[in-house]
């Protein structure tokens, strides 16, 4: 279980929280379909940190990058969603 | 390699049965092979199995960072099927279903495959139709699928809660009666053994830290037991693949999750069938010795800590206990988990990899046990040709750009874990 401290929120249970992707998985519309396909679906996948994109989704529904490390669950970072996740 | 008979056994009682030896010798890296196949798991042992069987390749290496049958292929619900909507999948699981069924034999080794039937239970009028569609997708394809009233559901599987006003009503179901279960170590150890009796080098405790490339091809892999030459090589490590295909500068659509599986004390018969349900994810059934095996949905973020959370646990017991009240009494004694590679599409990828001599058996999702044998056929034919078998053909690398993903799921191609 993961206990991700929501910067609204405070300290919460996993279960409130769904997985949306990687942080780098996140296409601009202009993106040429070529690159827009190797960014949607080729991923790192590391046994290790790796940036995250969560919502808060039975809390107070924002959307959240977190750094997380995938062996070991350790979180490093929680912090809001900002324009650089989406730069178109 | 002696024959396991039961003559052999009569005639070791006259001995103490002091004549067993190793199934599989404990094989020393040698300088290089023709194919190298990474990991150690059914799929990676029935690929070397069929190389060295159907394609004349004897000069093979299957390297195991573990030991044999330690990784997915010790963890899953053993359960064996091929009713799947989408005719790639069904077709493929088909052949693989077919080769489960002489499976003992060929390999002289007890696999404890037992066709006892795979149920769909329908909850709705909705979920009916779609078991109904589906089972005319498996009939055009000459696939056995079975339409089962409500009554017919109740006389095959009594212990489910029939009543109205059930958390799950049930309004009938589909089955497959060649569907059923294995004993999964078995599955491992039997192609282990059988692979070795054909010359394959079985490598454990043999990790792949890198490949050795040259001229934009690989050459070999690089391990903690030393560099070891290859003219091709399979990865094998549903769960891995991710790490594994980036030592190669690959990027895969794959992301791994955790999925847990249950096991409740050991009990006399009650479930002689597996019951899945079109519905719920839950799956239930019984295994020999006597425990009630559960599975459910995996955790549904990336993971490799083989540990799970415990409201995936709460939910499939749930879901189980709503199915079979009877359940309700019994103790679950163990909950396991195994990494799985959660492709895009929920289906496995089955295909060459941009670098030349390399190639990718993975993105089993949860489903990967019952394709064991004809995931090793298949890839056998791909690593002794360069060519894929046709049944396979579908599940390339390539079907993300094309647009050709294979949905099971309906809900098109999803770049993100599912």
């Amino acid at each position: 279980m993961l206990l991700i401290d929501c910067p609204h929120c405070g300290p919460r249970a996993h279960a409130e929280f769904t997985y949306e992707r990687t942080r780098d998985s996140v296409v601009t519309l202009d993106m040429p379909p070529e690159a827009a396909m190797r960014t949607l679906y080729e991923r790192e996948n590391p046994r290790g940190w790796d940036e995250e994109l969560w919502r808060h989704s039975y809390g107070c529904r924002q959307w959240l990058v977190i750094r997380r490390h995938r062996t070991m669950h350790a979180i490093a970072s929680v912090a809001d969603f900002d324009d650089s996740v989406t730069p178109c | 390699m002696s024959r396991y008979s039961a003559l052999a056994l009569l005639r070791g009682a006259l001995t103490g049965q002091k004549h067993w030896q190793p199934a599989w010798r404990d094989a020393a890296p040698k300088k290089s092979y023709d194919v190298i196949i990474i990991g150690g798991g059914g799929h990676g042992l029935s690929t070397a199995y069929y190389l060295a069987k159907h394609h004349g390749i004897r000069n093979i290496a299957v390297v195991e960072k573990g030991w044999i049958g330690g990784g997915n292929t010790g963890r899953n619900t053993t359960i064996v099927r091929s009713n799947y909507r989408q005719a790639p999948l069904h077709n493929f699981f088909e052949f693989a279903l077919k080769l489960w069924d002489g499976m003992s034999d060929e390999l002289n080794f007890n696999v404890m495959f037992s066709p006892r039937g795979a149920l769909f239970l329908g909850h709705s009028d909705s979920d009916m139709r779609q078991l109904a569609e589906r089972g005319d997708a498996l009939a055009c394809d000459g696939i056995d699928a079975e339409l089962l009233s409500r009554e017919q559901v109740r006389r095959l599987a009594p212990l489910l809660d029939m009543a109205e006003t059930a958390r799950f009503p049930i309004h009938g179901g589909m089955i497959q009666r060649r569907g059923g279960t294995a004993r999964h170590d078995a599955v491992a150890w039997g192609y282990a053994r059988a692979a070795d009796a054909l010359g394959v080098d079985i490598i454990q405790d043999c990790e792949v830290t890198g490949f050795a490339m040259a001229g934009g091809r690989v050459t070999g892999v690089e391990t903690t037991r030393g560099v070891i030459g290859a003219g091709r090589v399979g990865i094998c490590v549903a769960g891995n693949s991710g790490p594994v295909a980036a030592m190669a500068g690959i990027k895969l659509p794959i992301e791994a999750q955790t999925l847990q599986a249950f096991v409740t004390e050991p009990i006399k018969p009650m479930i002689d069938t597996v019951i899945m349900s079109q519905s719920l994810h839950c799956y239930i059934s019984q295994s020999d010795k006597g425990g009630i095996v559960l599975g459910g949905d995996p955790d549904q973020f990336p993971s490799y800590a083989q540990r799970g959370l415990a409201p995936r646990i709460e939910k499939a017991a749930a879901e189980a206990i709503a199915l079979v009240p009877a359940l309700s009494r019994l103790r679950m004694v163990r909950c396991w988990s195994g990494t799985t590679d959660m492709s895009f599409d929920g289906s496995p990828i089955i295909s060459a990899l941009p670098v030349e001599g390399l190639y990718l058996n993975g993105g089993w999702c949860y489903g990967g046990f019952k394709a064991t044998p004809g995931s090793g056929f298949a890839y056998a034919q791909l690593l002794a040709t360069g060519a894929p078998h046709p049944l396979a053909a579908p599940f390339g690398l390539d079907r993300f750009a094309r647009g050709a993903t294979i949905d099971e799921a309906g809900v098109g191609p999803w770049p993100q874990a599912r």
